[in-house]
C-alpha cells in the first residue's frame, strides 16, 4: 500500500514537473517559473552518474535534494550504463565519451554543453622551482603531467605542441588528480592541471595560466539517459544545473562558461 | 574414503568457478592472434623488464629482511613480540593507496625521512627506487608471515640440538633454521614476488608513472584501459602468466621440500 | 682432580636452588616428581639456562656464574632427549658429521669420525639413508652416535627411552652402557629399570632441592622416601657374580634371567615385592630361591600388607594379602623363609 502512495505522488510530481519545464530542451534557459521547492521535490528521485571531477560542485546545486550521485571517470561511468546501470542523467568531462554514449545508443535526445575547464599550471605554494609559466622555467624541474591516453594528457599535448614547448616530465600519471596530488604534496614543483582542480586545491597551489588553453578547453557534457527509470527527475536536474543559479555554482569551482 | 562431508563439493565449487571464470574470461577477451606484435611493443616491453627487474631486487631485499624478522618475531613472546607482529601484518590489510600516501609522507621531498635526505640531495619520488621501496613495503610482510607461522611450528629444538652439537648460532640458522624452513621460504619468496609484481597502488601514489623509469606492467595495464585495450589485455595475459609461473614453481619447490 | 660437574645455583622463578656434584666418569641418575626441579637441573649443565646466583663448574671451569657464561656451544655436552630430533634435511652421517664439523673439523675428517661412531651404535653403512627411512631405535641410535661424536666433556640424558618402544629399549640400554663407560653422564629418568641398568647413583630431587643423593643399592633397598619407594616399586639384593648367579654375602644364590651377560664381578638381583612369598619353614622340591629373612616392620597398604624384610644386611619387601599375614602370626623379629621364583628375578651387572 505504502509503495502504491509513493508512486502516485510520483507519477503526480513528475506530471507538474514536465508542465512546468516544458519547451525548448536546447535552451539553456530553465522556465523562470519553477519554484525551488518544486524543483527539489522532484529531483528527489534522480540517479545520475557524473564525472568524478563534478563531486563536488553537483551537491552543491542541488543542496538538500536527496539525489543518487555515482560519480566515477567519465569511461567508466560509459562502461557501466553499457553495462545496464539504471541512471536518469549522465554527465561527461568531456566530449569523447559523451560522443561514446550517444553512439552506444544510451542517450535521449541532444546532449548538452554545461560547462568548460581548462588547463592551466600548478606549482606547490611557495613556488619553490621558480616556474614562471609554460616555458623554459620548467626545464629541469620535477613536472608531472597526465599520460597522453587520457583526455587531459590529450589536451596537455594540444596545448603544449601549440605553444612549441615539449616537455620532459618526471611522471604521466593516469588521471589529474593524481598530477594534482603531487603538486600538493610538494613532491612535483608542478604539474599540468584543471583549473577547477587548482581551484579545488585552495591555497595549497599557485598557479599559471598557459597561452590559448582557455581557447581551446575541456567541454562538461550533459544529457538524459534514454533507459531512465525517471526522466522527469533527470530533465529538471539537467535544468537546474543549466539555470543561471547552477551556473554560477560551477563558476566558483573554477569552471568555465559553456562556448 | 573421502576426508571430508559431501556437501563441502557445492562451497568449494562455487569458490573455484568464483576465483577461476574471471580469469578465463580474461584469457577469451585477449586478442590471441595480434598478443606477440603487441607483446614486442616498446612499451609492453619497458613495462615487462622493469617490472621483473624491480620484482627481482625487491624481493631480495624482502629476503635479506624478512628472513631475520621472521625468525627473530617466532622466538619472540610477550608483548614486543605481539606488537611488532602487528606492525607487521599491517601493511597486508592496508589499502594500497593508504601504503602509496603512507610511504608518500615518510620518503616524500618533504616527508620525515624524504626531507633531511632532500637537503642532502638524495631523493626518491619519481625514481626506479621508489618503485622497489614500494614493492619492498607491500610484500614484505608476506614473506614474513607465511616464514614465522613455519618457524614458529617447527619450533626450537632442532636449533637447540644443533647448539649442543657446537653450531654457533649463525651456523644453526645457515645449517639448520634455514634448510629446514626451505617450503615457507620458497613459498613466502613466491607470494612476495607474486604480490610486488600486482603492486599498483603505492607505485601510483609514491613513485608515480613514466616508461622505462617507473611505470610497471600494472601501471601500465591501468593506463592502456583508457586507450588501447587490446594492448592491456595482452599485458594482463603477461602479468597472469608470470604470476602463475611463480606460484606455480614455489607450489613445486614446497612439494618437493616435504617429500626431500 | 676437579669435580666432573659442580652445580651450586639458584633459579628464582623456578624455587630452584641445586647443590649437587658428580665425580669424573661417574653416571648419576636425577629423579624426582613432575616440576621437582629435573629439567632445571639439566638445562643448568647444558647451558639453556642461566643461573639467578651461584656457579655451575665443569671440569673445574666454572661455565656459569656472576661475571661469566659459556653458552652451550661453546660447551661440550652430547644431550639425548625422548625424541632423537635428528636434521630431516640432512643424510644419517650428515647428522653425525654435524658435531664434529661445526666444531672446526674438516669434511673428511668429521665424515671419518662419523662412519666410526655409527659403526659403534650397530649402523654401519646406514650413512647415506635419510632421516625419514629409520625405525624409532635406530634414529635414537643415531642420535647416540652424534651426540657422542663430538667427544662431550658430559653426557645429558633426558628420558632418552620414554619415548620408544618396549622392545627397543634394552638394547639401547646395552648400548649406552657400552658407549658412556667413563663418561660424566646425567640422566633424568622415570624408569628404575634405567637406574639399575646405567646409574652408578642417584640424585632425587623434591621442590627444586636435592632431597638426597646416594648409591643406588642405598637408594632401593632402603628409600627413605615416599616418592623413592613408590620410584623403585621394586627390591634389590647386590652380590657376587657365581655361574649365572648371584652370591649374597650370607652364601645365599639367587638365580634369575639376565638382560645383559653378567660378565662383571658384583650383579643385583631384582624383582617386585609381589613375586616374594612368605613361609615359616622352607618349602621343598620347586626351583625356586629360598632367602632366611627377618621381619622388621608391617605396612598396612590397603589391599595388601607390606612386610620389610632384612636378608643378611640387605632390605627387601614382599606384598602380601591380610589373610596370608593373619596365617603366618608374623610379628616383628620373627624368622621367615622368602621365596622368589627366579623367572621373575631379573639379573643387572654392576660396572
Amino acid at each position: 500500500m505504502k509503495r502504491l502512495a509513493i508512486l502516485a505522488a510520483t507519477i503526480l510530481l513528475v506530471g507538474c514537473g514536465t508542465a512546468t519545464s516544458q519547451g525548448d530542451q536546447s535552451s539553456a534557459t530553465p522556465s523562470a517559473t519553477v519554484s525551488p521547492s518544486a524543483t527539489q521535490a522532484t529531483l528527489g528521485e534522480s540517479i545520475v552518474f557524473a564525472a568524478a571531477s563534478l563531486n563536488k560542485v553537483f551537491p552543491e546545486i542541488t543542496g538538500d535534494a536527496d539525489i543518487n550521485y555515482s560519480f566515477d571517470g567519465s569511461s567508466g561511468l560509459v562502461d557501466q550504463l553499457k553495462g545496464g546501470a539504471p541512471a536518469d542523467v549522465f554527465a561527461s568531462a568531456d566530449q569523447m565519451n559523451m560522443d561514446k554514449a550517444v553512439e552506444a545508443g544510451l542517450i535521449d535526445g541532444e546532449p548538452q554543453m554545461f560547462a568548460t575547464n581548462y588547463l592551466v599550471i600548478a606549482v606547490p605554494a611557495g613556488n619553490p622551482a621558480n616556474v614562471t609559466g609554460l616555458d623554459t622555467s620548467l626545464d629541469g624541474t620535477k613536472l608531472v603531467v597526465c599520460a597522453a591516453e587520457v583526455p587531459c594528457g590529450a589536451a596537455t599535448a594540444r596545448i603544449t605542441e601549440a605553444n612549441g614547448v615539449t616537455l620532459s616530465p618526471v611522471s604521466e600519471e593516469s588521471n589529474v588528480t593524481d598530477v594534482l596530488g603531487k603538486v600538493t604534496s610538494g613532491e612535483a614543483d608542478a604539474g599540468i592541471v584543471y583549473a577547477t582542480d587548482a581551484t579545488s586545491a585552495g591555497d595549497k597551489v599557485e598557479t599559471f595560466e598557459i597561452p590559448g588553453a582557455k581557447e581551446d578547453p575541456n567541454t562538461y557534457w550533459i544529457a538524459l539517459v534514454k533507459d531512465a527509470p525517471d526522466k522527469a527527475a533527470g530533465q529538471a536536474f539537467i535544468d537546474l544545473i543549466l539555470s543561471a543559479e547552477g551556473q554560477a555554482k560551477l563558476a566558483g569551482y573554477g569552471f568555465g562558461a559553456p562556448q | 574414503m573421502t576426508r571430508y562431508p559431501r556437501w563441502a563439493l557445492v562451497p568449494t565449487g562455487v569458490a573455484l568457478a568464483l576465483l577461476g571464470i574471471p580469469l578465463v574470461g580474461l584469457l577469451l577477451r585477449a586478442n590471441w592472434a595480434e598478443l606477440p606484435g603487441l607483446l614486442v611493443s616498446d612499451r609492453a616491453v619497458d613495462a615487462l623488464r622493469l617490472s621483473l627487474v624491480t620484482c627481482t631486487i625487491s624481493t631480495l631485499l624482502v629476503l635479506a629482511l624478512g628472513v631475520p624478522t621472521a625468525l627473530v618475531l617466532a622466538r619472540t613472546d610477550g608483548r614486543w613480540g605481539s606488537v611488532a607482529r602487528t606492525l607487521v601484518t599491517i601493511p597486508m590489510v592496508l589499502p594500497p593507496v593508504v601504503a602509496g600516501l603512507a610511504l608518500l609522507t615518510t620518503l616524500g621531498r618533504r616527508g620525515l625521512i624524504g626531507g633531511p635526505l632532500s637537503a642532502i640531495g638524495i631523493e626518491i619520488g619519481f625514481t626506479t627506487v621508489a618503485v622497489i621501496v614500494a614493492q619492498t613495503f607491500v610484500s614484505l610482510p608476506f614473506l614474513v608471515i607465511s616464514l614465522e607461522g613455519a618457524l614458529r611450528a617447527s619450533g626450537s629444538d632442532f636449533e637447540a640440538a644443533a647448539g649442543y652439537l657446537g653450531a654457533s648460532p649463525s651456523r644453526v640458522f645457515w645449517r639448520v633454521t634455514l634448510p629446514m624452513a626451505a617450503p615457507a621460504l620458497a613459498s613466502g619468496t613466491a607470494l612476495s614476488f607474486a604480490r610486488a609484481l600486482g603492486e599498483f597502488g603505492a607505485t601510483l601514489t609514491f613513485a608515480g608513472s613514466l616508461q622505462g623509469t617507473t611505470r610497471t606492467l600494472p601501471l601500465e595495464i591501468y593506463l592502456l584501459r583508457e586507450s588501447d585495450s587490446d594492448l592491456a589485455l595482452a599485458l594482463a595475459v603477461v602479468l597472469l602468466a608470470v604470476a602463475a609461473l611463480v606460484v606455480g614453481v614455489a607450489t613445486h619447490l614446497r612439494a618437493w621440500g616435504s617429500h626431500a | 682432580m676437579p669435580d666432573a660437574v659442580r652445580i651450586d645455583a639458584r633459579v628464582e622463578a623456578r624455587d630452584v636452588e641445586l647443590d649437587l656434584t658428580l665425580g669424573e666418569g661417574e653416571l648419576v641418575a636425577i629423579v624426582g616428581p613432575n616440576g621437582s626441579g629435573k629439567s632445571t637441573c639439566i638445562e643448568l649443565i647444558a647451558g639453556a639456562l642461566r643461573p639467578d646466583s651461584g656457579t655451575v663448574a665443569l671440569g673445574g671451569t666454572v661455565v656459569a656464574g656472576a661475571q661469566t657464561f659459556v653458552p652451550a656451544h661453546r660447551r661440550r655436552i652430547g644431550y639425548l632427549e625422548q625424541r632423537p630430533l635428528l636434521f630431516p634435511h640432512l643424510t644419517v652421517v650428515g647428522n653425525v658429521a654435524f658435531g664434529p664439523r661445526s666444531r672446526g673439523a674438516s669434511a673428511r675428517d668429521a665424515a671419518r669420525r662419523a662412519e666410526a661412531e655409527l659403526e659403534a651404535v650397530g649402523l654401519a653403512g646406514f650413512g647415506p639413508r635419510r632421516v625419514r627411512e629409520l625405525s624409532g631405535g635406530q634414529a635414537q641410535r643415531v642420535a647416540i652416535a652424534r651426540a657422542l661424536a663430538i667427544d662431550p666433556e658430559i653426557v645429558l640424558l633426558d628420558e632418552p627411552f620414554a619415548a620408544l618402544d618396549a622392545a627397543a629399549t634394552p638394547e639401547l640400554r646395552r648400548l649406552l652402557r657400552d658407549r658412556l663407560r667413563r663418561i660424566t653422564t646425567v640422566m633424568v629418568t622415570h624408569d628404575p629399570l634405567d637406574v639399575l641398568a646405567l646409574a652408578d647413583g642417584v640424585a632425587c630431587l623434591s621442590e627444586g632441592r636435592v632431597a638426597l643423593q646416594s648409591g643406588v643399592d642405598r637408594v632401593f633397598q632402603n628409600p627413605g622416601t615416599r616418592f623413592l619407594a613408590d620410584f623403585v616399586g621394586l627390591n634389590l639384593l647386590h652380590g657376587r657374580v657365581v655361574d649365572d648367579a648371584v652370591e649374597l654375602p650370607g652364601g645365599a644364590l639367587v638365580t634369575g634371567m639376565a638382560e645383559s651377560p653378567l660378565l662383571t664381578d658384583q650383579a643385583r638381583a631384582v624383582f617386585p615385592p609381589a613375586a616374594v612369598s612368605l613361609y615359616r619353614a622352607a618349602p621343598h622340591g620347586s626351583p625356586r630361591n629360598e632367602l632366611s629373612a627377618t621381619v622388621v616392620g608391617v605396612e598396612d597398604r590397603g589391599l595388601v600388607q607390606r612386610v620389610s624384610l632384612e636378608v643378611g644386611s640387605q632390605r627387601i619387601h614382599a606384598d602380601v594379602t591380610p589373610s596370608a599375614l593373619r596365617d603366618l602370626h608374623l610379628g616383628e623379629g620373627e624368622a621367615v623363609v622368602a621365596v622368589v621364583k627366579a623367572t621373575q628375578v631379573a639379573l643387572h651387572p654392576v660396572a
